[in-house]
């Protein structure tokens, strides 16, 4: 392995485990500042990437996640949570230590499901495709077993993250029409759940969406 | 228009430019317009521009053939110009109908000012992604199109802000979300895949480059693409057990809304489903997608056909029936071969007309109780002809009896099943049954019987309700030439 799959490798690895930190993270802020430091080692291992493999196209990938995951992303989620005056909720989360253990047994399945893409490609970055999927999988997982709005919708950028780190890792990145475009999906999902959340806190006089279990199948 | 990439033509074609700078520019003039008197005209004059450039494509393509445009950036052949018409068409119907609708609901006040703006504009946006999602050439783009059709019609369904509206749009969103990003997880494999054979740049996502070189991508990595392009698209599709964002959406919107989610964003969905399910089959020369796509299918309409059974809010069950003919649809695509393959496109077709025709006459239906609970929902015939009719001509062609158009889809992919997987048939024909007893013993009781004392009158909107049933009608009775020897083209391209 040559010293670019190596750091990459690392970089690779702290995504990974900001993925879990955010798992089990309770405080709103802090989740905020995770998901930040997640953009930033993605954005630091596309540009490494992109370097050392002399794609250039890379590089703009690379401006753009910085621009919108590490900046854009969580100012406005930021600005929401102080608006709604919820920066110092702290979440009940059960089960801390099942969730960590799920989690990794969702890693090991990742690399067993992308086996067959280590062995087709010559890709650099083939070894890190297993740590995308698996940054996809936990921040799914995120979604299923948190209650609170905010926390979901950040599971849900979390694997958008994780979707970001898959293309980088297979194929040095999707063509940049494609990539610009899921960027503007991005923008304007952030505008959708900016919107929601007032609607939710409006509405239900809080964030939980526990409470929201009107559209239940009756028997 | 004499260059040629393969079999398409080259060129640049002004329909396919109006086709979709008509959706988007009347959604940009529709928010500077707002609330004003004009806004529903408007809406309408939009959605009749746009379907007349579908039909000016539609004959462009049935007369020179399939043809690449926009520096092949937009392809069209038989399939997805077909769905274009369909798409354009009905949501011209939908237009002509929410004017009246949403009229009445300005008036009661369910939506105000800033809403009703909202409405028209996300309305021909909403129309405009989905259009793109069938035109563009490009497998990255048609993700992103589908993401912007979901998310443009997220604050439509919470329009009316109710805490179930809300609860209905969030669950929505969320899980369409988490849909969609699946399927884009199975894009970069499928680009993984592609580069391989056709290099490295935006030509290898090309569904035109693709199609050709199907038998060279790496069998073990599209198979691998295929489950979690399954999953995304699937999720959109309404398929159980990913559907339960579906009965919500389309219950707690504005019917308008409903009628085209129904009636449209669910075909898109299950178009690039079957795009994807042809370069899959191709590539590992087996039937490994198509069983996939059989399995969903048949589930979804067991499922879907008892929780039929269970519905108290009307248009709840409509959402109920559309997941099973979804079903019915996938699973003849799934089935494969040309009779079930025929079968499935003129399945998508009549479900389209029928289902939106039939939310026309629910909205109404609401709208006279001030409730959409079934319970309260009486006496429609002799409270308005049109709507009460209007219902039962709908259920009887949803629930596939002669002469409607259903009944030939449902017939063909029947025929299919007996003779490439009789040991299904079964489970198909009683999917079918429930789903029939269901919906009529449902629909008897709220069209026949006297007015309730709570019952007001109303003008409906009755053009859309004719036109559509009639054209249902009508090609139940007879298929005209043209149309099939269109559908066997769009056949022809995905065997």
């Amino acid at each position: 392995m040559n010293l670019a799959a190596q750091i990459n490798s690392i970089f690779a690895a702290l995504v990974l485990l900001t993925a879990f930190g955010m798992l089990v993270q309770r405080r709103m802020n802090g989740l905020i500042h995770l998901f930040a430091w997640q953009g930033l080692f993605l954005s630091a291992s596309t540009a490494i990437v992109g370097y050392f493999a002399s794609v250039h196209h890379l590089f703009v990938s690379s401006a753009l996640t910085l621009g919108l995951k590490v900046v854009l992303l969580p100012y406005i989620l930021h600005v929401l949570i102080r608006k709604l005056k919820i920066e110092k909720e702290v979440e009940t989360i059960v089960n801390i230590p099942m969730t960590m253990l799920f989690g990794i047994a969702l890693v090991i399945f990742c690399y067993h499901l992308t086996a067959p893409v280590r062995e087709l490609s010559t890709l650099m970055t083939r070894s890190t495709l297993a740590v995308a999927l698996a940054t996809v999988m936990l921040g799914l997982l995120m979604m299923i077993t948190r209650r609170h709005a905010v926390t979901q919708i950040i599971g849900f950028l979390a694997m958008e993250n994780g979707l970001f780190f898959a293309a980088t890792s297979a194929t040095y990145g999707m063509p940049l029409v494609v990539e610009l475009g899921v960027a503007l999906d991005i923008l304007i999902a952030a505008f959708i759940f900016g919107i929601f959340f007032f609607h939710i806190h409006e509405t239900f006089d809080s964030l939980n969406v526990e409470k929201m279990a009107r559209l239940k199948e009756e028997d | 228009m004499d260059l040629s990439v393969g079999e398409y033509a080259v060129g640049a074609s002004t329909m396919l430019l109006i086709l979709l700078l008509a959706p988007f520019g009347s959604a940009i003039i529709l928010a500077f317009v707002g609330d004003r008197k004009l806004a529903p005209e408007l809406n309408i004059i939009g959605s009749a521009a746009t379907f007349g450039a579908g039909v000016g494509l539609a004959l462009e393509v049935y007369f020179r053939g399939p043809m690449l445009a926009g520096g092949k950036f937009f392809f069209v052949d038989a399939f997805n110009v077909y769905l274009a018409v369909l798409t354009s068409f009905v949501s011209m119907t939908t237009a002509v109908f929410s004017r009246r609708y949403m009229r009445r609901e300005r008036e009661h006040g369910r939506v105000g000012h800033l809403g009703m703006r909202f409405y028209h504009a996300m309305f021909q946006l909403f129309i405009f992604a989905m259009l793109l999602c069938l035109l563009t050439n490009n497998v990255g783009i048609l993700w992103i199109a589908m993401e912007l059709a979901t998310l443009s019609t997220v604050l439509l369904v919470s329009l009316y802000r109710t805490p179930s509206a809300i609860e209905a749009a969030w669950k929505y969103f969320i899980l369409c979300g988490v849909g969609i990003a699946q399927a884009l997880f199975g894009t970069v494999l499928l680009y993984f895949a592609a580069e391989k054979v056709l290099g490295e740049g935006g030509e290898a996502l090309l569904w035109t480059n693709l199609a050709g070189v199907g038998d060279k991508l790496e069998p073990t990595i599209l198979s691998l693409a295929f489950v979690f392009l399954m999953v995304g698209y699937g999720t959109k599709v309404g398929l159980v057990p990913i559907h339960h964002w579906l009965p919500d959406a389309h219950s707690e919107g504005p019917t308008p809304i409903s009628a085209v989610l129904s009636g449209l964003l669910l075909n898109i969905a299950l178009y690039a489903l079957v795009r994807c399910k042809v370069l899959v089959d191709v590539s590992t020369g087996s039937h490994h997608a198509g069983s996939i796509m059989m399995g969903f299918g048949l589930l979804s309409i067991i499922v879907a056909s008892f929780s039929l059974l269970r519905q108290k809010d009307i248009k709840r069950m409509f959402a109920y029936s559309s997941i099973e003919h979804m079903g019915i649809a996938t699973f003849a695509f799934g089935l494969g071969g040309s009779v079930a393959t025929y079968g499935a496109l003129l399945h998508m077709l009549m479900h389209s007309l029928t289902k939106s025709s039939i939310f026309f006459t629910v909205g109404h239906a609401a709208q006279m109780h001030g409730t959409q609970e079934m319970d309260r929902i009486r006496g429609l015939i002799k409270g308005n002809p049109l709507v009460g009719w209007g219902m039962i001509f709908g259920v009887m062609a949803i629930v596939g009896l002669p002469p409607f158009g259903i009944f030939t889809s449902e017939f063909l992919i029947l025929t299919a099943t007996i003779k490439d997987a009789p040991y299904l048939t079964p489970l198909l024909l009683l999917g079918l049954g429930i789903a029939f007893a269901a919906l009529v013993r449902r629909v008897q009781p709220m069209v026949a019987g006297p007015r309730p004392s709570y019952q007001v009158g109303m003008k409906p909107a009755h053009v859309p309700v004719i036109l559509l049933m009639t054209l249902v009608l009508v090609l139940g009775l007879y298929m005209p030439q043209f149309l099939s020897a269109w559908f066997d083209k769009a056949v022809g391209l995905l065997r």
